[in-house]
């Protein structure tokens, strides 16, 4: 991670987007920020917790995306410059305080919101753009469109947030928020604010000291005026520019990471003299004037962007209230198919639409080798496909959940939800995941599929959740299906952390994200006092876990939880750097194909650590990838795995 | 800015590798070093689901002018540094041309796609042979058996970074280097110098 309260304004550093995010938000003294961990959100709190104890400001991983946003509108309300960050399905996971927070208005503290979105779902269960978020809840919104735009654009969004009296929001996407770019620093605050709640109440005053969303017309009408002001802000902004002739054959209107895949496409296809670039980072609200003026350079507008079709309905929208004989040009982009409605862009997807719409041949490789590389690429790289690591104690947790239903018979279900064990829905879980939604899903569908009895259903379900999920969401729905008396078992994948995105810790593990000691919330603790029975397995021990799971399927009839305990396996050996076993195949032993297993141990089971040697026709251990768990030495039938200790 | 002369501007590499294999760090510590001798430097990662043991890439791109973005296109590789070798041809296949130069670590990793039965792993002799037709200029090293040599398969990394300082595609050498991996390495630094000037003899032998 870098450090990113240098104190040294004027020096260029490396950073990644979040980084340069949270930077900024260093320079506009944030005093409170908090967040909780998604892809490609994290860094921008792992990096304030970082230096927070130097730079005397406040950071915390909340329990969810919504008590952040909470919490650091509680810290806005009281005068402290405040900050939670998230990724898209954050977003969601707050809309209802949010929607709420833009009727009462903020407080005398900037406040922000940091929504990271991830095109293409490169790590992320769905896809989803956030932009549209801030039009339907009437949110100022910008996005940076280079690293040095993180950083600017959120000192000045709290700027922006106090003048206004609202919630401000930033939105990035993977390609800017774990991308790495240089960034001029900035001058660092010398001091903080003091907090304070000040209970006196003005009702003529623009910035209400009482935070209710209610009279609804009046507060409606008041975040629209909020709006109006920011609109008139983002005419002149710095973030918004032009570059490219006077008249232009076409004008590309775009913002965020695509504005320099625009950059770049135009310049590969030699078109600098004939097509223009108009870059926005002030999305919403669309600042119309500025627009309106661009409008005119060409008869062609080709409007790229990620995901939604969010700035080409903009402006559209702008377009189409031109006075009436105004020329209006021919709109190209999502609607008109030149750029997809779905998935990331590259500078490649850029100029292949560019050339498109100008009639252009779009080409940045010799052909002839072009076809060379795609043959022998294509003949000789096999698929690589997505594996729990080795030594990852899920892969054992559910090599135990497949055998008990296996024995169980009754054709039990796994619900699953989001984190490295969402894997399960592929070979790396032995495909025993059937379904996949948001955080906590799984337990919340298990409280449907646990009371079809009545119709007839009598297959065991089982839903799993990871440790810091059954904190983030599983706890209602687990009190839900006791009070509604549910049959299923909850399964907690408990890993002691936060693995997916980075190891963050939880209220589970005791320490918080500036490395202080906290008392750690018993997961266990908090389910027998709902009434619920719990067994505590570790997941290595693969016989009994089984036996553990078959009986509790066995002794049905109401909400149950098993709590799979053992620390993920990357934390582990980076702490310990050390194998807890040496692990060998005995060739002598493991007779290959003859032995009838069906190659368990590599068809099957999948530990990367464990090879097939073509030649022996015998699995064999790869010493550089065995992590050493010694777990594969239970599953084959011949006992040709051995593990010693070491 | 300095008056380090690239050789192309931008000058475009691939990191490519297996998830776990440690690319971004790889890339950190090449870019920290370009940035140090005045260049704008851009890096795109892999992050996040497929560090699970999938296929990784970094895009490193460095410039005099102007900030690229974090995408190399379609064709426009001037280096590719391989971690693992069919990660390399993957590579190759998306972003070679006739002039790229190539580093290649010749231990695989196989895929559970592999080792599952549902996917061939060429041989090496049929692996270097497509690389070398795709790029004339490789260089094959076996980074991690001297990795191994030197008691650790994970110095592989910068014996890598050696043998691209070595084969003089970036503007970068060794004093470049050693500071960032001074403060990159503060544990165990005479280990990973060790490592780096292997890597760096290891191509120079080649010629």
């Amino acid at each position: 991670m870098a450090n990113i309260d240098i104190d040294a304004p004027g020096t260029r550093q490396l950073f990644i987007g979040n980084e340069a995010i949270a930077r900024g938000a260093l320079e506009a003294g944030v005093g409170f920020a908090a967040a909780y961990p998604g892809t490609p959100s994290s860094e921008i709190l792992d990096s304030l917790a970082s230096v927070a104890d130097r730079a005397g400001i406040y950071a915390q991983w909340s329990v969810n995306e919504k008590v952040a946003l909470e919490a650091a509108a509680g810290a806005s309300f009281a005068g402290i410059r405040a900050m939670a960050s998230m990724k898209q399905n954050g977003v969601n996971v707050v809309s209802d305080f949010l929607v709420n927070l833009v009727m009462t208005g903020s407080g005398t503290g900037g406040l922000v919101l940091v929504g990271c979105d991830d095109p293409s779902a490169i790590s992320s269960s769905n896809e989803q753009d956030t932009r549209p978020i801030a039009k339907w809840f009437d949110i100022p919104l910008l996005e940076p469109g280079s690293f040095q735009e993180c950083k600017d654009m959120t000192k000045w969004l709290f700027d922006l947030s106090e003048e206004l009296g609202t919630i401000c929001m930033l939105r990035s996407v993977t390609r800017i928020a774990h991308a790495r770019g240089v960034v001029k620093l900035g001058e660092l605050p010398k001091a903080q604010r003091r907090a304070f709640f000040d209970q006196v109440h003005d009702a003529r005053s623009v910035m209400p000291t009482r935070f209710m969303p209610v009279p609804s017309s009046l507060r409606h009408a008041l975040a629209h005026v909020k709006l109006q002001n920011a609109r008139e802000k983002f005419e002149s902004s710095p973030f918004n520019w032009y570059v490219g002739p006077d008249r232009a054959d076409l004008l590309i209107i775009t913002g965020g990471s695509c504005w320099l895949y625009s950059l770049e496409a135009v310049r590969a296809l030699g078109l600098e003299d004939r097509v223009g670039i108009l870059k926005l980072g002030t999305l919403w609200p669309l600042p119309e004037k500025l627009v309106e003026g661009h409008l005119g350079r060409s008869q062609r507008v080709l409007v790229v962007e990620e995901i939604d079709p969010f700035l080409e309905r903009s402006v559209m929208e702008v377009a189409a209230a031109l006075p009436p004989d105004s020329p209006r040009p021919v709109f190209y982009g999502k609607r008109s198919g030149h750029i997809n409605a779905y998935g990331e862009l590259n500078p490649d997807a850029v100029g292949k639409a560019t050339a498109a719409v100008l009639s252009l041949e779009y080409q940045t490789r010799d052909v002839e080798y072009g076809k060379k590389a795609n043959e022998l690429a294509g003949a000789n790289v096999p698929q690589r496909m997505m594996t729990f690591c080795p030594g990852c104690a899920h892969r054992a947790t559910f090599w135990a959940i497949k055998n008990a239903l296996k024995l169980d018979g009754r054709q039990g279900i796994v619900t699953g939800d989001i984190g490295c064990y969402s894997m399960a829905l592929g070979p790396a879980g032995f495909f025993q995941v059937r379904t996949m939604h948001c955080m906590g899903g799984g337990i919340g569908v298990a409280n449907g599929l646990g009371k079809l009895a009545q119709f007839g259903f009598d297959q065991p379900v089982l839903a799993v959740c990871g440790d810091s999920t059954f904190f983030h969401a599983a706890i209602p729905a687990l009190i839900n299906g006791v009070y509604n008396e549910a049959n299923f078992i909850l399964v907690v994948l408990d890993n002691s952390a936060t693995a997916m995105t980075g190891f963050q810790p939880h209220p589970g593990t005791g320490v918080t994200a500036t490395g202080q000691e906290t008392g750690a919330v018993s997961i266990e603790a908090i389910c027998r006092a709902l009434g619920v029975d719990v067994a505590v397995c570790d997941p290595f021990d693969l016989a009994g876990t089984t036996s553990t799971v078959l009986e509790m399927m066995a002794d049905g009839g109401r909400a149950r939880v098993v709590i799979m305990r053992r620390e993920c396996e990357l934390v582990r050996s980076h702490r310990e750097k050390t194998k807890p076993y040496t692990v060998r195949v005995d060739p002598d032993i493991c007779v290959g194909e003859t032995c009838g297993c069906a190659r368990l141990c590599t068809r099957v089971f999948r530990c990367p650590g464990l090879i097939w040697d073509e030649e022996a026709g015998k699995a064999r251990i790869d010493e550089v990838i065995c992590t050493g768990c010694g777990v594969c030495a239970d599953i084959c039938p011949q006992g040709a795995i051995t593990k010693e200790a070491t | 800015m300095s008056a380090t002369a690239l050789m192309k501007d931008p000058l475009n590499l691939i990191i490519a590798g297996v998830g776990g294999q440690g690319n971004v760090r790889m890339s950190l510590v090449i870019g920290e070093a370009l940035v140090r001798e005045g260049l704008l430097v851009t890096i795109g990662e892999t992050y996040g689901a497929s560090q699970r043991g999938g296929a990784v890439m970094s895009h490193v791109r460095i410039s005099k002018e102007a900030e690229c973005s974090p995408f190399i296109s379609d064709g426009q590789a001037d280096v590719i540094l391989g971690m693992e070798p069919v990660e390399t041809l993957r590579m190759l296949g998306q972003f070679g041309n006739p002039d790229v130069v190539t580093i290649v670590n010749t231990r695989p990793i196989y895929s559970i796609d592999v080792t599952g039965g549902d996917a061939d792993y060429p041989s090496m002799d049929n692996l270097l042979e497509a690389i070398r037709q795709l790029s004339a200029r490789t260089w094959p090293v076996n980074a991690t058996a001297e990795a191994q040599g030197l008691g650790n398969p994970i110095l592989a990394n910068v014996i890598l970074i050696g043998a691209l300082v070595g084969c003089g595609a970036l503007p970068l050498d060794e004093k470049s280097l050693e500071p960032v991996l001074r403060e990159s390495f503060p544990d165990d630094f005479d280990a990973n110098m060790t490592a780096f000037n292997r890597g760096i003899e290891l191509v120079r032998q080649q010629g």
